[in-house]
């Protein structure tokens, strides 16, 4: 889905987007969400052609691209085959890729959707370094557990629009409290939260009640239902996003 | 701009295999056009067989498929450059390999003795000129085409026709003077001119229309003064064969 521009200026360090992409791309470093490197070059081959781009000098480039493999962990790859290489690696020589030209900002699409965990805990240790080198960083992502590790400052976005923004866990206290109990969706419990006015979000076999007692409710519904499965668990920004953007599916 | 490795020695072979097949296979059994044997009649036109043939399908195939599918394209405009430089990089290494296989078939075809040397050196320049109208021309196919399959169009309306209709294939038009090829090719073009409207325009139509109006201007100037100096060879060739006749 694609959603043109409406209205509005987008300038980014005083320099508008439109007049002056050049300066603002020099300054910028990008993590696309496909892996679009080149399979005609090496890994080493890939950088040194990316910064080449930059009118970085070949030298410089070179003494860059090593120290970025070294800061990925792939320096003994540096003359693997593209093809050669698996998800994960190729998501680090893409951060290595973004980061060539030392950006002041670098934007990163979903940085790491379809990786394995220690490949995603390697990913988010290198952006936490970044975020503390003073790098500015936008990410965009939809894997919940990420955002109150590494944002600052959160926006969530529906249709292209924004729906709220502010710091992860001010949203999360604002919006679902403090812990959620999850348990068995029965009619007698539906009907008793119903009753009692709890907030409550309603799966097709769960129901997830928002509140920042969850024990005195336990020992409730103990007492008058019999129920299997009872969770307690903190409450996250994937509770806020499904309360706030809905259920349904897009498109 | 685009440093790529290429399989080099296979593309070579076609126009090697148009050279044997075609002029010393047929040749055998027609005899001499224009004072001049049929293979070294077909030489220049096989030379510029392998020039088009190199900048367009390094253009229509070689990009596409880094445009789309690779979208190595996207990577590139993410740094401070634009799609038209990024564009104009891919006609400059389709016009590379065009001379780089215009020269291979140099040597090629003088090795068989069928052009003479020192005088057709001259056709590495024009190689150059040649390959970049041919690229302009299949970047604008590629920018038009949604899938890769609609490349059938321009390669049979445009690229076989443009190859089998050669003033130095098709002896109907090398023997006369006037530039009546250019109906030829002006056929060609209409053709897919009408496949153009018939599909949508993606982001690239400015970059398109320059360089249709560019390719448009230069196609027969270029192409009429290629097979002029084609044929200059051919004639020098013919004078060296008759003085070597003189000896005997």
């Amino acid at each position: 889905m694609r959603f043109p521009k409406t209205s509005g200026i987008l300038k980014v360090k005083a320099m508008e987007v439109e007049k002056h992409p050049r300066e603002i791309k020099r300054v910028l470093g990008v993590l696309p969400q496909e892996n679009n490197l080149d399979p005609d070059f090496n890994v080493f081959k890939n950088l040194i052609v990316y910064a080449r781009y930059y009118d970085v000098s070949k030298k410089e480039a070179e003494k860059e691209a090593l120290d970025l493999l070294r800061f990925v962990h792939l320096e003994e790859k540096k003359d693997y085959s593209i093809k050669k290489l698996s998800g994960g690696m190729k998501r680090r020589l893409l951060l290595a890729r973004a980061l060539i030209n030392d950006p002041e900002i670098l934007i990163l699409d979903e940085p790491t959707t379809g990786l394995d965990p220690q490949a995603r805990h390697l990913i988010w240790d290198k952006i936490k370094s970044l975020k503390h080198d003073g790098v500015t960083i936008v990410l965009t992502t939809h894997y919940m557990k990420e955002d109150p590790q590494l944002c600052d400052k959160l926006v969530i976005m529906d249709f292209g629009r924004i729906i709220v923004e502010g710091k992860p866990e001010e949203l999360i206290k604002k919006y679902v409290g403090i812990k959620v109990l999850e348990v068995d969706a029965k009619l007698e419990v539906l009907n008793y939260v119903l009753k009692k006015g709890e907030r409550f979000e309603q799966f097709s076999d769960r129901i997830c009640i928002f509140t920042n007692e969850p024990e005195k409710l336990i020992d409730e519904f103990t007492r008058k239902f019999k129920l299997e499965k009872t969770v307690i668990r903190e409450a996250s920004l994937e509770d806020v996003f499904l309360k706030l953007t809905g259920r349904g599916l897009r498109n | 701009m685009k440093t790529i490795k290429v399989n080099f020695p296979i593309p070579f072979l076609e126009p090697i295999f148009y050279l044997l097949a075609l002029g010393f296979g047929l040749g055998f059994y027609i005899g001499e056009i224009n004072c001049v044997s049929y293979p070294a009649f077909i030489a220049p036109a096989l030379i510029c067989i392998s020039m088009m043939y190199s900048a367009f399908f390094e253009c229509i195939y070689g990009s596409f498929v880094r445009m789309y599918y690779q979208k190595t394209f996207d990577a590139i405009v993410g740094t401070p450059l634009n799609v038209d430089e990024v564009i104009f990089g891919e006609i400059l290494w389709g016009s590379t390999k065009s001379v780089i296989n215009a020269s291979i078939m140099l040597l090629v075809v003088s090795a068989f003795k069928l052009v003479k040397l020192p005088d057709s050196i001259f056709i590495i320049p024009l190689a150059f000129i040649v390959g970049f109208v041919f690229s302009s021309i299949a970047m604008c196919f590629t920018a038009v085409s949604p899938t890769i399959d609609s490349f059938n169009y321009p390669i049979f309306l445009f690229y076989y026709f443009n190859v089998s209709f050669q003033r130095n294939l098709f002896p109907f038009i090398a023997s006369s003077q006037t530039n009546s090829n250019f109906i030829f090719y002006f056929f060609s073009f209409n053709a897919c001119i009408l496949y153009f409207k018939r599909v949508n325009y993606r982001i690239f139509r400015v970059e398109k229309h320059i360089k249709l109006n560019m390719a448009c201007c230069c196609w027969s100037n270029i192409n009429y003064s290629f097979n002029k100096l084609n044929e200059e060879e051919a004639y020098n060739l013919k004078f060296s064969i008759k003085t070597m006749h003189n000896f005997y």
